[in-house]
């Protein structure tokens, strides 16, 4: 071996493939309460929520653990159970 | 360059000094604590520009240590026995993640029974993490050591932690006149930390540590093994480049006292050589051909070097500090195996010492050596343990 290997990783999309098929409950955002502070986007720990004009959740992706309705300050995420 | 009185505590925060660490983090624990509250005074002072982090556990300060070198900066901690055990966790996750930390160690026994004296199974406990492990004989050899141990540690061929380890109160609360390097010396020995490929950048971000299937896992247990064995090169590079710059040979893997000729060999490590050479001084002065070897690094074990120094040698005595209990001491166990692995025909006696702090004179050692110098010693079978009562 004439490099130490590293156990480093760079980040890729999707890279343990559709984590929501993980998911029980379905965080779901009421735009008409949202004050797009995007406390929700900040807090996400797998980064499936983008921030665009209004906070958008990836449901490909989404765990559903709920710490985004957790944090949001006007209840405005509703947590809904998966059919 | 100044001689200063310093105990073996103080020559390692000036040898921390001089290594301009950028980041300390530590908790305190006797006989450890005096290092870093000398490295916390230095930087109060404004003498040494650094961050002290005060954490709430040796998990933790292990844990800041690991953050900062993987930021890019130079990392010094020190702890002793439960803390180091306490600590243990995150001494795996720095040498697997490959970042180059420095460590301090005053050796101390494990508790119960609470003990705060030396004994050499605090660091022995930590033999298969993939840190480097040397043990210094003095207060000028704990400077001279953890200088050496940036350079080792941060070497490109290398990239593991190292740890040096010095026994409690012999060395560490023991003032000795230390020869204090020069910074610009210890500047051109030791340039400031690179960057390496595995530092981190908010430009290009990437993690550490991820989940590794049994495809990949091997290679990097690998990458630690392969290192170790370079490290011996870098080791013995690095204490000729130190004797270069500071007229100063004290480094290497393992140090020959007048082995060369010798009949019988003791072997040891940390404070008990100074004796060991005293009591071989004294008996070649009689006559009895004795030579002393001194493992100054545990890891990598320095087989090969080793091998050649018990050559010639008929007897081997090797002086554990320490006890694998339910076999022998662990010095003894890497020194059979070597005369295994080597082909050498030797007769290997395990003698255990000093646990817990346990006195020994240089009359015991001299006892056992001429006992082996007459053949009076029982089967290595039976492992000695020295100064033991009601047996």
């Amino acid at each position: 071996m004439k490099e130490v290997l590293m156990p480093i990783a760079y980040p890729t999309k999707g890279s343990v493939g559709n984590t929501g098929l993980w998911r029980t409950l379905k965080p779901v955002i009421n735009y008409e309460k949202c004050t797009k502070c995007f406390i929700c986007w900040m807090y996400c720990p797998e980064a499936a929520i983008l921030a665009e004009d209004k906070p958008v959740i990836l449901y490909d992706f989404c765990k559903g653990c709920g710490i985004c309705a957790n944090e949001c300050p006007v209840k405005a995420i509703n947590m809904i159970k998966e059919v | 360059m100044p001689v200063m009185p310093l105990s073996g505590n103080h020559a390692a925060a000036y040898a921390a000094k001089l290594s301009r660490v950028e980041v300390v983090a530590a908790y305190p624990i006797t006989p450890q604590t005096q290092i870093v509250e000398k490295l916390a005074e230095f930087i109060e002072k404004g003498e040494l520009k650094a961050k002290f982090i005060r954490v709430e556990s040796e998990h933790s300060a292990m844990a800041a240590c690991i953050g900062a070198a993987a930021v890019g900066a130079r990392a010094f901690t020190a702890t002793s026995s439960q803390g180091l055990l306490y600590m243990s966790e995150m001494l795996w996750w720095a040498a697997g993640a490959r970042l180059p930390i420095v460590m301090g160690i005053v050796t101390r026994a494990l508790a119960p029974p609470w003990s705060i004296w030396s004994d050499h199974i605090d660091v022995l406990s930590q033999r298969d993490t993939g840190w480097i492990i040397a043990f210094a004989e003095n207060a000028q050899e704990v400077l001279d050591l953890i200088i050496q141990g940036f350079k080792i540690s941060e070497n490109d061929r290398v990239l593991l932690p190292l740890i040096v380890a010095w026994d409690a109160f012999d060395v560490s609360h023991t003032i000795e006149p230390v020869d204090v390097p020069n910074q610009n010396v210890v500047d051109e020995f030791l340039p400031k930390r690179r960057k390496y490929r595995h530092t981190l950048d908010v430009e290009n971000p990437f993690s550490y540590g991820n989940l590794a299937y049994p495809k990949d896992y091997m290679e990097f247990r690998y990458s630690i093994y392969d290192s170790m064995l370079r490290a011996k090169d870098v080791i013995e590079q690095c204490a000729a480049e130190y004797d270069r710059l500071t007229g100063r040979y004290s480094g290497g893997l393992i140090e020959n006292y007048l082995c060369d000729d010798a009949d019988i060999v003791a072997i040891a490590m940390g404070s008990i050589s100074g004796d060991l050479k005293v009591v071989v001084d004294k008996l070649r002065k009689q006559g009895v051909k004795v030579g002393f070897c001194r493992i100054r690094y545990f890891r990598p074990f320095p087989s090969e070097a080793l091998a050649k120094c018990i050559e010639d040698a008929k007897t081997i005595l090797v002086f554990d500090r320490d006890i694998s209990f339910g076999s022998e001491g662990a010095l003894c166990l890497e020194v059979r195996a070597t005369v295994n692995r080597e082909g050498l025909d030797k007769r290997v006696y395990g003698i255990i010492y000093g646990i817990g702090g346990r006195e020994v004179r240089q009359k015991d050692l001299e006892n056992i050596i001429v006992k082996a110098y007459k053949e009076e010693l029982n089967h290595p079978r039976k492992l000695l343990w020295l100064n033991l009562k009601h047996v």
